[in-house]
């Protein structure tokens, strides 16, 4: 049987198709940009096509992120907390703690063998803490979104920054610039100041081991470094880290349609 | 290169019916702010000459090109001037002050000046910050409250939200009363989340002076929200740049239920006004 999880997030569609919630057949993911519903089938029938599947052939769609609401094919919906814990667990059985860092939000929780959620704490207010607020850093710096995280890597100085807020922190980077620092202190000091407010909230709800990351941030190399020295613990990266809340929604998906 | 929105205008004064020459005391406040910088020249206590410009990269340099600017057209010469007290996010940096003062105490102080002394509560709504400060008829500093972590509510979201709707950022205010209805407004706190939540009223086809009018009462409601904790007592005086928006002034009148009052003089120099009057004190004390 094939299930969906569609996972709705502030900047960007994932969809991820599911046999007999065991196999992943395809994954595929689109721009929101100004039509989600649009952006959302465009999604949907890449997967579709990737895998060789019709519509008709999906038995069941589970919608999370933070547009679930208004998910176009989903029969119910989970948390993205939720969904985060179910799709890491099924990657990696031995995950117990999981952070979780999107475009617009930062969230880290605490699971048990199941994928079932413990405890949680998430940051959806502030940009400091998110995606968003390295794509701010790397406008103020010129440089393009991937290509943060390596630069930061060339660095071994430590400059501190005062600006936790995203927006004091790109005037911040631009007055670093105008004092000749480099570009890789300065990408540095940004993944520094991003990871210490994931740490934080990380250590709010405690954390056990495996660590596990997820969400588009997990991509950046830097930022994941930066965490593993914070925690001091071995930080594990998921394979398509972006898509692990579709994967966790597609294997609801799969458990309320009866796949045992 | 693309207009930018947020740029507002320098400018200088100088008063058209007061002379130093004849003052005992010419003092010089300079408020260096994460924004803006003001050099304000008071002759025995009174307004006489000052500049506001924005702030550069460099503190002791935006300070030097503020006394320069203040002193232009003037007969003043900086070597007259008897005493300089440094104020705002800068004061530290300012090469010519004798000493630094908190932009606290500062901007209640002016308030006084400005206002009068029955102004019991000042907010200071400044580039990167804001402050709602309580105070007795002298402007001296009762408390205050404080936020300069999130620029939610300071005029750098202001700022941002000028460039994203490509609107003049000293047209906002006016502007954003120009709409049908007033529109709820903008639910996310954090700039960043609230201009993509902007973007996304455009796109729903909002027109730019509603979408304007929704992040002026948004920003009202977060400094409103900051008053309520530290509590209004009449009179309530605004000083700093947005005091000049009455998007939101007039917003947060109606959200308090009272008015604001009338300054004498530009609110944003209000720091720098009691930065120079804090001057003169320390000089007549014998302290300077």
């Amino acid at each position: 049987m094939i299930t969906a999880g569609i996972d709705m997030g502030a900047k960007t569609i994932k969809v991820v198709l599911l046999e007999d919630g065991k196999k992943i057949r395809a994954r595929a993911m689109e721009f929101c940009g100004t039509d989600t519903k649009t952006a959302t089938e465009k999604a949907f029938n890449a997967a579709l096509f990737q895998a060789g599947l019709k519509m008709a052939d999906v038995k069941h769609v589970t919608a999370t992120g933070a547009g679930r609401a208004g998910a176009p094919f989903a029969k119910d919906v989970v948390t993205e907390v939720g969904a985060g814990a179910r799709g890491a667990v099924f990657l990696h059985p031995a995950a117990r703690t999981v952070i979780d860092v999107g475009a617009e939000e930062g969230k880290s929780l605490r699971c048990d063998a199941t994928g079932r959620v413990i405890d949680f704490a998430v940051n959806e207010k502030c940009a400091a803490g998110a995606g968003s607020f390295m794509e701010s850093m790397a406008r103020a710096l010129e440089v393009k979104l991937e290509e943060l995280g390596p630069l930061a890597l060339k660095s071994n100085n430590t400059i501190p920054m005062n600006a936790q807020c995203a927006v004091f922190a790109e005037s911040e980077v631009v007055t670093l610039v105008h004092q000749k620092h480099s570009k890789e202190d300065i990408a540095k000091a940004v993944h520094d100041a991003i990871a210490d407010r994931i740490t934080s909230m990380v250590r709010k709800v405690g954390f056990e081991p495996d660590v596990v990351l997820i969400g588009g941030v997990s991509k950046n190399p830097a930022f994941v470094e930066t965490m593993r020295r914070n925690l001091q613990a071995d930080v594990k990266v998921l394979d398509n880290p972006e898509y692990v809340g579709a994967l966790g929604a597609a294997l609801v998906a799969a458990e309320n349609a009866g796949v045992k | 290169m693309a207009e930018e929105y947020w740029r507002w205008k320098e400018y200088r004064w100088t008063s058209p019916d007061l002379s130093w020459k004849g003052a005992r005391v010419v003092t010089c406040g300079v408020d260096v702010g994460s924004v803006s910088t003001q050099v304000v020249i008071m002759a025995d206590g009174q307004l006489y000459a000052y500049s506001n410009m924005r702030t550069g990269s460099s503190s002791p340099e935006s300070a030097e090109n503020g006394l320069k600017w203040a002193l232009e057209g003037t007969d003043l010469t900086r070597d007259k001037i008897n005493y300089t007290v440094g104020t705002g996010y800068g004061r530290v940096n300012v090469p010519f002050a004798n000493r630094a003062v908190t932009e606290i105490a500062c901007h209640a102080r002016g308030a006084n000046f400005m206002y009068g002394p029955t102004v019991r509560t000042v907010l200071d709504m400044g580039g990167q910050d804001c402050k709602a400060i309580r105070c007795d008829e002298k402007g001296k500093v009762m408390s205050f409250l404080m936020n300069d972590k999130c620029a939610a509510g300071t005029g750098r979201g202001m700022e941002v939200f000028a460039d994203l709707l490509q609107v003049s950022i000293e047209k906002v205010g006016e502007l954003s009363f120009q709409v049908d209805q007033e529109p709820p407004p903008v639910s996310s706190t954090c700039v960043v989340f609230a201009k993509s939540e902007a973007s996304g009223l455009l796109r729903a086809g909002w027109p730019k002076n509603k979408v304007l009018a929704a992040y002026c009462s948004a920003m009202a409601h977060r400094i409103f929200t900051l008053l309520e904790r530290i509590g209004v007592e009449k009179d309530f005086a605004i000083t700093g740049g947005i005091a000049k928006n009455i998007g939101v002034v007039k917003r947060l009148e109606k959200e308090l239920g009272l008015t604001v009052a009338t300054p004498k003089a530009d609110p944003q120099i209000a720091g720098g006004v009691g930065a120079a009057l804090f001057a003169k004190t320390l000089v007549e004390k014998g302290k300077a």
